[in-house]
């Protein structure tokens, strides 16, 4: 007898016994018998265990990160002091923000742009209607969850250190960002589409990326573009950030202005970059309904 | 009566969009102009091609005394205060964003209220995630803690925003018919309402735990705990392997939350249909 069978037949029942002693057993049936006799039983629920599997993680979460709820109260009046000091902004710092906004602007422009171009043919090769070759299939997967694990912030710093602090570097860093998501969403994207045009056409002898243009581009296109600009709206979001690492656009500022307490400036910063998401945010949002 | 179009005649009628296909390369075509001139393109140095290289081969053979410790500076520690910052961060925002979600949700408070719960919730997500981490640390003093707070609140935003969604979404028949057999609140509420948020719910604190573990590896680069401070003292310091080491826990510390993640949310969605 292999190991397999045997674990089958001995261990599996015997564990399966116990699990349900620990789960469903230690808690009796309940019925109910309603006014004109039918019985009913009540369905087991799992939300006790549930809770006290949350409970647990949480005490042992709370050691770890040292939570002091004590400190925490005597000393939260030192947020809303910073708070309140943003409350009345120095608005004559709007000069020096110009410029770093527009770097962050271009920077998640052409990064998105870099990206959002990379990702198709990429969703082309990972989506399993398409390509029917299950070792490319799974390298490009794997390579793409690769890349959508490091956040850009990472990216932005291996970056600016090898090429430079500056604008470049946030460029490339949201370019690979951008990539690594889009793939992934337009590859489900595809996989959902009607593959009917495409065969026919194949079956009149055409090659498989003409095909492709013709048959499936048209289907892709308004999502291809709608998911592009949704992540030019997500990015100038990080690209706000990027500067921390060195990599150009208003991170730069709000890094100098925290770091010299002028939270004066720090509300002017995000009064600007609300403006400027807010608007583009929007604008986004209108362009992709019409799209839908 | 319509005539019978040739394949011609009907390829000739597709709909045509010049103009927004025009607009559409003008504009993109100009803003990629303006952007790619204004970038200061360095010269691709050997220098650089040399750090990419080194950072690279660093990746294979990362730093593995401190891969496999379980002392404070090992890389396991610090994933797993990482993950325990996130945790505990969704679970607080989690529980700050439900108030908010009721207030903002248009079928329970009216149109003035659901304003004002949506306004506020917009102010918080104007401050960008370091911004609140800087706040904290000023509070709280360095440290994960500091972490769990702005964890919890950046989770805010997207979470009262889908909690609205699925509380607008609310089927009333089922409350009206409760009403009828003669519930009392409580029971309306615990029969009627929880029921059908539940598990949107869950599946939404999910998701925002994997984003926050994201977060909470790059938090440490404030001084709020976390892998993070680890990875950027040893880029900045050019000690590769030691960085190298610290991506690999991100890495796949990411990949299995998102992995048991996606499991959970998908068995919850069959569920719930």
């Amino acid at each position: 007898m292999n190991i397999k069978s045997k674990f089958k037949e001995h261990y599996w029942p015997s564990f399966k016994k116990l699990v349900n002693k620990l789960t469903v057993q230690t808690k009796p049936v309940r019925t109910h018998t309603l006014s004109n006799g039918i019985v009913v039983i009540e369905p087991f629920s799992k939300t006790p265990l549930i809770l006290f599997i949350l409970l647990i993680l949480s005490v042992i979460a709370w050691e770890a990160t040292n939570v002091n709820l004590t400190y925490l109260f005597t000393r939260f009046g030192n947020f809303f002091d910073i708070l309140r000091r943003m409350t009345s902004p120095r608005w004559a710092y709007w000069r020096n923000v110009i410029q770093p906004m527009l770097d962050t602007i271009q920077m998640s422009f052409l990064g998105s742009l870099i990206g959002a171009l990379l990702a198709l043919p990429v969703a082309f090769l990972s989506a399993n209607n398409i390509t029917k070759n299950r070792v490319v299939l799974g390298t490009t997967r794997f390579i793409l969850s690769l890349v959508r694990t490091l956040p850009v912030l990472v990216y932005a710093a291996i970056l600016a250190l090898a090429f430079g602090f500056g604008v470049f570097a946030g460029t490339v860093a949201i370019a690979f960002f951008t990539f690594g998501i889009l793939s992934k969403m337009m590859y489900e994207n595809i996989e959902t589409i009607d593959l009917g045009a495409y065969t026919a056409i194949e079956a009149t002898g055409s090659n498989k990326p003409k095909a492709f243009v013709t048959a499936v581009f048209p289907q892709i296109m308004p999502s291809y573009l709608s998911y592009s600009l949704y992540s030019f709206e997500i990015n100038i979001r990080y690209a706000a950030i990027l500067g921390y690492v060195g990599a150009g656009g208003i991170g730069l500022l709000f890094d100098d202005r925290m770091a010299w307490r002028r939270y004066e400036d720090v509300a002017v910063l995000i009064v600007m970059l609300f403006i400027v998401v807010f608007t583009i945010e929007n604008l986004s949002r209108y362009l992709r309904k019409r799209l839908s | 009566m319509e005539k019978k179009l040739t394949v011609q005649e009907m390829y000739e009628q597709h709909p045509k969009r010049y103009i927004a296909v025009i607009t559409t390369i003008l504009v993109l075509g100009g803003m990629t102009i303006w952007s790619a001139t204004s970038i200061r393109w360095p010269s691709i140095n050997p220098a650089g091609v040399a750090i990419v290289r080194t950072i690279f081969r660093s990746l294979l053979e990362p730093n593995r005394d401190w891969l496999f410790t379980l002392r404070p500076i090992g890389i396991p520690k610090q994933m797993f205060e990482t993950v325990s910052i996130a945790f505990l961060g969704t679970i607080l925002g989690a529980i700050l964003a439900l108030p908010l979600a009721f207030l903002s949700s248009r079928n329970i408070t009216g149109r003035f209220y659901s304003f004002i719960g949506i306004l506020s919730v917009t102010l918080i997500r104007t401050f960008p995630v370091f911004v609140l981490g800087l706040m904290f640390v000023r509070v709280t003093g360095p440290g994960p803690f500091a972490g769990v707070m702005t964890i919890g609140l950046a989770s805010i935003g997207m979470m009262t925003k889908l909690y609205v969604e699925s509380i607008e979404d609310i089927d009333k028949g089922v409350i009206e018919a409760l009403d009828a057999t003669g519930a009392t609140t409580l029971q309306k509420i615990r029969y009627g309402i929880i029921p059908q948020l539940s598990a949107n719910f869950i599946s939404n604190s999910i998701y925002r735990f994997e984003i926050n573990v994201r977060n909470a590896t790059i938090l440490g680069l404030v001084g709020a705990g976390g892998i993070g401070s680890t990875l950027i003292w040893a880029m900045a310091a050019y000690r590769w392997k030691d960085a190298a080491a610290a991506l690999w826990g991100i890495i796949v510390v990411v990949l299995v939350i998102e992995f048991i993640s996606t499991k959970i949310r998908k068995s919850l969605a069959s569920s719930d249909s």
